[in-house]
């Protein structure tokens, strides 16, 4: 089998890349470029609102350089989880950018745009038949809990991506995929190894994060063999090393020698990593092991609310030995001045004290000054902007014992001091069900240079 | 008794999925590597973050990159009500209090 390239510019697309790292990659002449574009780990507003994480602009910059080279040199472009989580408005938005390049380019090409969002109504009935279950620490889902998503997606596997190749697609938008699919659906449709073409996939798809020193916004290029496959780092600032590529198998996963995908999971309790010369590691021994049944992932948000947060800082000693009793008796305050409201959420974040680790912290004493953060949440906008103003004046003046401040309690930086932050969203559906098509479930639009 | 901060090369926390928090020590060498996870148990995590054992979902060796990872249940999903750290990837500090 001849070698397969495949180049990564970059770990997140929008999050950019050298320009000499990027030539230095074509320069290699690669058969595919493929990019990321998807993460869970902003959170849920993303899903749950369509927006996109990354900024348009930054998208654009990236996309111009990745178009304008793969249609010149006539090799497919694959972009995964695009516009971030990879719903329709994601898609649409990435589809809008993709179009604009293309006419300031004055070029034309054969699209693909696979989409990832799952009708609610199945995943009723499956739900009914058995066939979701909780992934991981996750509640069973409710019938309920499906219908109030806002966005609702699965991860696709490779075969959708492999058919939009096949059916001559030069550009592949595809929605909530697989992270490692959009790097493995070239080669495993020439025919390499499916566990290899993965476990390169699983590791380009974070680009130079893999190398040392490691970076999100560079580039990586994946070598593939009949028995193995090889890493380099594009920029001469960095090599691949036996331990960073190793290493990188831990990233963001649970367990380093089982990685679970659609239809099966990544075997590395084999896998052997090797240090070549010039910064190159190669990796063999990765096996796949397909499950009994097809299953893939869902992803859903829903609305719980709005938001208003206030920002303060606290210095007076006295005040700062007995802040948690002066937070409940204000919270105290709020709920008897405001008895007629339902379902508000008050809540004071205390940096100096616990306010990264909340209830994980082993250390939990304050410090010679505290920030605050007082955040209230509600169904409305008007009612969130409510709580936290009362909650902000009721501690700004909140009289403790042993008081000697008698003028104010809190440190504001700004003013306004209180800020309305929007819709708030959360993970609702994180769970697994088992599908009898893998490709049913993605229908793919395509058309040329638009759709 | 020493502290592992003093020989791990990288301590770090982030999530693993929006519902699990997971943690990699990773060791300058085998030799290390092999010294320090005799000594990590999941009841001494447990205990170093005041949590149930049950909790501390698995505690795994991984030789190729000298690494111990650990991973732990996710206070609340991400972003859920009460949220303080989103990417979960600044969760490790209790572990540089982590004997061996």
């Amino acid at each position: 089998m001849e070698e397969l390239r495949i180049l990564s510019p970059t770990a997140i697309l929008g999050y950019g890349f050298p320009l000499a790292s990027f030539q230095a990659g074509l320069e290699r002449n690669p058969h595919v470029i493929a990019v990321d574009a998807g993460s869970t780990d902003p959170g849920p507003y993303y899903l749950g609102s369509g927006q996109s994480f990354t900024q348009r602009s930054a998208v654009k910059r990236d996309l111009r350089h990745l178009i304008e080279a793969a249609l010149t040199r006539k090799i497919p472009l694959i972009i995964g989880s695009a516009g971030g989580s990879g719903a329709r408005p994601h898609l649409e938005w990435n589809l809008a950018i993709v179009e604009e390049v293309l006419q300031e380019l004055g070029k034309t090409a054969e699209l693909a745009v696979i989409y990832g969002d799952i009708d609610p109504q199945l995943v009723a009935e499956k739900l009914k038949k058995g066939e979701v279950q909780p992934l991981g620490p996750v509640p069973q889902l409710t019938e309920e809990e499906v219908f109030a998503c806002t966005n609702l997606v699965a991860q696709m596997g490779l075969e959708p991506i492999m058919e939009a190749l096949e059916n001559g697609a030069e550009i592949i938008l595809a929605g909530r995929a697989y992270d490692p699919t959009s790097f493995a659906a070239y080669p495993v449709l020439k025919g390499y190894d499916l566990a290899l073409a993965l476990h390169m996939g699983k590791i380009l798809e974070c680009a130079a994060i893999a190398a040392n020193p490691g970076s999100g916004s560079d580039c990586l290029m994946g070598y593939l063999y009949e028995d193995s496959f090889v890493l380099e780092a594009l920029n001469p600032q960095r090599e691949c090393t036996k331990i960073s590529i190793a290493a990188h198998t831990l990233y963001e996963k649970s367990d380093p020698y089982f990685l679970p995908g659609p239809g099966g999971r990544l075997d590395l309790t084999k896998t052997v990593f090797e240090q070549l010369p010039e910064g190159k590691v190669r990796v063999s021994g990765t096996t796949f092991i397909p499950t009994d049944g097809y299953f893939v992932k869902l992803e859903g948000a829903r609305l719980i609310g709005y938001r208003t947060i206030s920002i303060a800082g606290v210095r007076d000693p006295i005040m700062i030995g007995q802040i948690d009793s002066v937070i409940e008796g204000v919270k105290e305050r709020v709920a008897d001045n405001f008895q007629d409201l339902q379902g508000y959420e008050l809540h004071v974040h205390c940096y100096g004290k616990n306010g990264v680790m909340g209830a994980l912290e082993p250390h939990p004493e304050p410090g010679h000054e505290l920030g605050l953060v007082i955040e209230a949440l509600a169904n409305t906008q008007e009612v969130a902007d409510t709580i936290c103003s009362f909650a902000r004046s009721t501690l700004l003046h909140y009289g403790y014992p042993g008081r000697k401040s008698t003028a104010g309690n809190l440190a504001f930086p700004y003013s306004p001091s209180d800020v309305s932050a929007g819709a708030v969203y959360k993970f609702n559906v994180h769970h697994l069900m088992q599908v009898e098509d893998p490709k049913s479930l993605f229908p793919i639009k395509m058309g040329r240079s638009g759709l | 008794m020493r502290y592992v901060k003093d020989v791990a090369l990288v301590i770090r926390s982030k999530n693993a999925g929006p519902y699990e928090l997971t943690f990699d020590l990773m060791f300058p060498d085998e030799e290390t590597y092999d010294e320090v996870r005799k000594s990590i148990t999941k009841a001494k995590i447990a205990q170093l973050y005041k949590i149930e054992e049950s909790e501390v979902l698995s505690l795994v060796h991984f030789a190729p990159a000298h690494a111990i990872k650990i991973t732990i249940v996710r206070p609340r999903a991400s972003g859920d009500l009460g949220e303080t750290d989103v990417y979960g990837a600044q969760q490790h500090a209790p572990l540089f209090d982590l004997t061996y």
